[in-house]
């Protein structure tokens, strides 16, 4: 049996005193997509923030293809090869577009393809005309782009998206998700954090949600499709067509 | 809300500007000569201060620590180049200023590693330890060298003022102020124009996020420290021949430093560019001319940006 991407197992976070994961537990196999579903305050991006040693859990262990990561700090989390697109794109606003890439450059050799500033151009043309261009001043699907372009600089075995949709025209919504999709494609092992869950079911293999800090369900995204209650009753939204 | 921000830059420039046409106007009553030498002490004192508040406010913008050690390097870093030059016969200013700045960079990351990082969380902790830390200097350096000022030698080929219609400038002040604009000119491409530069100006945009992609950040926070500390003391140096080695430098120096970071912006360059030369008229001119109001005037211009744009005329921080 190959080993997982990503294995996390009895994962407690907190935020100063209060208890946001109860003893979460998932895994990511290879080149697969996992969608992180839950309503606001589920648990989400502490969960995210947690994988990247940006909020170091309390208890349980995260392993990336088997090695320990959990109580790393950030920077070596990444190196490891976990890249993370946060919530609210967090792109280096006084670096320039070409800058914010190239400050996240690693691991240039390894893989069959690895990701550099051409392919990051290829990827997204829209990077390329404005390479030269304050990243601050870029509108919010480019930065969106630019964020997802300066994880994937890093050559990440896992690639963690938090809300990449949120906020953005449903035009670029779109191409959010193609991009998703192209990279599934090329066999990059994703989690995808979305409140958009029609986007992100399109995209899924495999189905978290979370409620209140505690997995409520574990799953393919077959499952979800034939019990359209989880949808209902964990997300608190109805799920149309 | 950016046009007010301009409009208090406009003021307070137009404040500058008014003040500086005084001071000259001033001068012009005294002699030209003596306005000569002031404009070059001023612009040699700014040079000076630049090369000090530059690291400082760089230390501070990356790592959020007003590091109070910054005046005792700038002092320690002078002993430590008169005392080359006073102990190796022949060896240039230009030499004993590399050798300083090297010893004052390792000392300044010996202290950012084993005493800094213990305290990287606790922003009160780090200004009393690195306020303790430049009393431990002074007093340190008042042991090795002793309460009488040492002299640093102006190198020979400087010595001699140049002419120029009729007046003479002083050669080595000139040279001063030359080296600054160099140094300035070399730290912006350091940091506009390379990778270390970018990564540095991502961990000031955003900490967490420049470590999430992988920026090594502990090592970065070294470099920097180190850079700011050597470059302190070998501007310790290079002051040598127009303020000397001596007790109390310092003290003399680092409220300066701090007016200029004020006044300029935390964590902006150019800010620190700017602010050093107009602290270096305004100081030099005070002292000259109105010495019972040279701390007035000194301060002043601080107390206006703070009240007006706390985060100095070019930066992004609130100070």
């Amino acid at each position: 049996m190959a080993t997982d991407a990503l294995t996390i197992s009895g994962l407690h976070a907190y935020y100063g005193d209060s208890h946001v994961l109860y003893g979460v537990d998932f895994a990511l196999k290879p080149s697969r997509v996992l969608a992180l579903l839950g309503r606001n305050g589920a648990g989400k991006t502490t969960c995210i923030s947690s994988i990247m040693g940006l909020l170091p859990p309390r208890k349980g262990e995260i392993k990336l293809f088997g090695k320990t990561v959990s109580g790393l700090p950030p920077e070596t989390i990444s190196r490891m090869g976990i890249g993370l697109v946060p919530q609210g794109r967090r792109i280096f606003p006084t670096l320039s577009v070409r800058e914010n890439l190239i400050v996240a450059a690693q691991r240039q050799s390894e893989g069959e393809k690895p990701w550099n500033l051409d392919r990051i151009y290829d990827l997204f043309p829209r990077m390329s005309e404005r390479r030269n261009q304050l990243a601050g001043s870029l509108s919010g699907g480019e930065q969106q782009m630019l964020a997802i372009g300066r994880a994937l600089m890093s050559n990440p075995k896992v690639l963690l998206l938090d809300e990449p949709s949120e906020g953005l025209a449903p035009l670029i919504v779109q191409e959010v998700g193609r991009t998703v999709q192209r990279l599934k494609d090329e066999g990059q092992a994703i989690i995808l954090v979305e409140q958009n869950s029609q986007l992100a079911l399109e995209v899924a293999d495999q189905v978290v949600i979370l409620n209140t800090g505690e997995v409520a369900f574990d799953g393919t995204v077959e499952d979800v499709r034939a019990n359209p209650d989880l949808i209902t009753q964990n997300l608190g939204v109805f799920h149309g067509h | 809300m950016q046009s007010s921000q301009t409009r208090t830059v406009l003021a307070l420039l137009a404040v500058v500007l008014v003040g500086a046409l005084g001071f000259s106007y001033i001068a012009s009553i005294r002699s030209a000569q003596f306005a000569i030498v002031q404009t070059l002490n001023s612009l040699a004192l700014g040079g000076l201060l630049f090369l000090l508040a530059a690291g400082f406010s760089l230390i501070f913008g990356l790592m959020r620590l007003a590091n109070l050690t910054h005046g005792a390097l700038f002092m320690l870093g002078a002993y430590i180049g008169a005392n080359i030059m006073r102990s190796y016969e022949g060896v240039s200013l230009w030499v004993a200023m590399l050798g300083s700045g090297i010893l004052v960079a390792l000392m300044g990351g010996v202290l950012e590693r084993f005493v800094l990082r213990k305290l990287s969380s606790n922003s009160l902790g780090q200004v009393l330890v690195t306020l303790g830390m430049s009393f431990i200097i002074a007093d340190a350096c008042l042991i090795i060298w002793g309460g009488d000022p040492i002299p640093v030698p102006t190198p020979p080929d400087l010595r001699a003022p140049i002419r120029l219609f009729g007046y003479a400038f002083p050669t080595y002040r000139l040279a001063v102020v030359v080296l600054a604009i160099v140094a300035a000119v070399a730290l912006y491409l350091l940091l506009e124009r390379t990778r270390l530069g970018a990564m540095i100006r991502a961990g000031v945009d955003d900490m967490a996020m420049a470590r999430a992609v992988g920026i090594p950040v502990s090592k970065l926070f070294t470099a920097v420290f180190m850079l700011g500390a050597g470059i302190a003391g070998a501007a310790g140096v290079l002051g040598g021949p127009i303020m000397s080695a001596y007790p109390g430098l310092d003290a003399d120096m680092l409220p300066l430093a701090l007016i200029v970071v004020i006044l300029g912006g935390v964590g902006s360059l150019f800010g620190a560019f700017v602010g050093s030369f107009i602290i270096g008229f305004v100081y030099t001119f005070g002292t000259a001319l109105l010495p019972d109001l040279a701390y007035v005037i000194l301060f002043l211009p601080m107390i206006l940006v703070i009240a007006f744009r706390p985060q100095g005329l070019f930066g992004r921080i609130a100070a």
